[in-house]
């Protein structure tokens, strides 16, 4: 189970409006390659991951990428508010507005809505790690284009933080997937391997 | 899982399950004195609990949460297994 902890994982204080970084922001908060896809991506694949080290890291960043999505989450809030109606309008968030008004939806930057279809889950422990690992880089390579599309130094902080703990999960995935690799490479049949449970 | 350690771990779902429920009974109910007392004699009875449990068959919480050794928590069972 799960316990809130009533804080963020690395603070976020943004003081004034900044609706194009909100919207912006909108691609890790609930895109393809966003923290919300990432978490339910490595808590989902716990399940059918054969072996102890490698369940451990899903659970485990799982649940680090929730404490992301809120900070993501929290990020687009502080940039919407207070924001004019007319900056809104700049930020080419209209279409937004009219549906959700300072409201944090789960839609990427061009308002298309969170989908389970961004996420896979296949039981085949190789597969599910390049995935992970594939994600982890996409996700890194998005944080490095949102920190060249500002010049706030109040959105660009959280963001380096962020982009920095895509390169750590990286790291913990792919020993993972060297730690499932030699096991299956023991196994005498890949099946037996897939069912070891150590 | 051993039955003693089942039923410690039965004991500590019950005492946060009532913490849980005035948890969110307290959610709209900020101001009920005797609600909040509750609150703070079962938590009080869970961390007890926690520090048992932990004590004896490893962490309970991850992220520095539990001050135990965390060589168990990787090879311990996992609530689906």
């Amino acid at each position: 189970m799960w316990i809130y902890e009533k804080k963020l994982q690395y603070p976020v204080r943004i003081t004034s409006p900044d609706p194009r970084m909100a919207r912006l922001l909108f691609a890790q908060y609930a895109g393809p390659d966003s923290e919300l896809s990432a978490g339910l991506r490595y808590l989902t694949q716990r399940y059918s991951m054969p072996e102890a080290r490698c369940r451990a890291t899903l659970n485990d960043i799982g649940t680090e990428e929730l404490a992301h999505w809120e900070m993501l989450g929290t990020m687009i809030h502080q940039c919407m508010r207070g924001a004019s109606i007319s900056e809104i309008k700049a930020a080419g968030l209209d279409n937004y507005f009219t549906m959700h008004d300072s409201g944090v939806y789960l839609s990427n930057p061009s308002g298309v809505p969170f989908t389970a279809a961004y996420v896979q889950c296949t039981g085949d422990p190789i597969a599910d790690l390049h995935e992970d690992l594939a994600a982890e880089q996409k996700a890194r390579t998005t944080y490095e284009h949102l920190i060249q599309l500002t010049d706030n130094p109040e959105v660009i902080d959280p963001l380096r933080f962020l982009r920095q703990r895509e390169v750590v999960h990286f790291q913990r995935f792919g020993e993972c997937l060297m730690i499932i690799q030699e096991l299956m490479g023991k196994a005498k049949c890949a099946p037996e391997a897939r069912c070891a449970n150590p | 899982m051993d039955a003693k350690q089942h039923a410690l771990l039965m004991k500590i779902s019950e005492c946060e399950f009532v913490c849980v429920e005035l948890n969110l009974y307290i959610d709209t109910h900020p101001g009920d004195k005797a609600a909040r007392a509750d609150y703070l004699c079962y938590s009080q009875k869970l961390a007890d609990l926690i520090g048992k449990y932990e004590a004896l068959y490893g962490p309970l919480l991850g992220f520095g949460h539990s001050p135990t050794d965390m060589g168990c928590w990787v090879c311990s069972a996992w609530p689906w297994q």
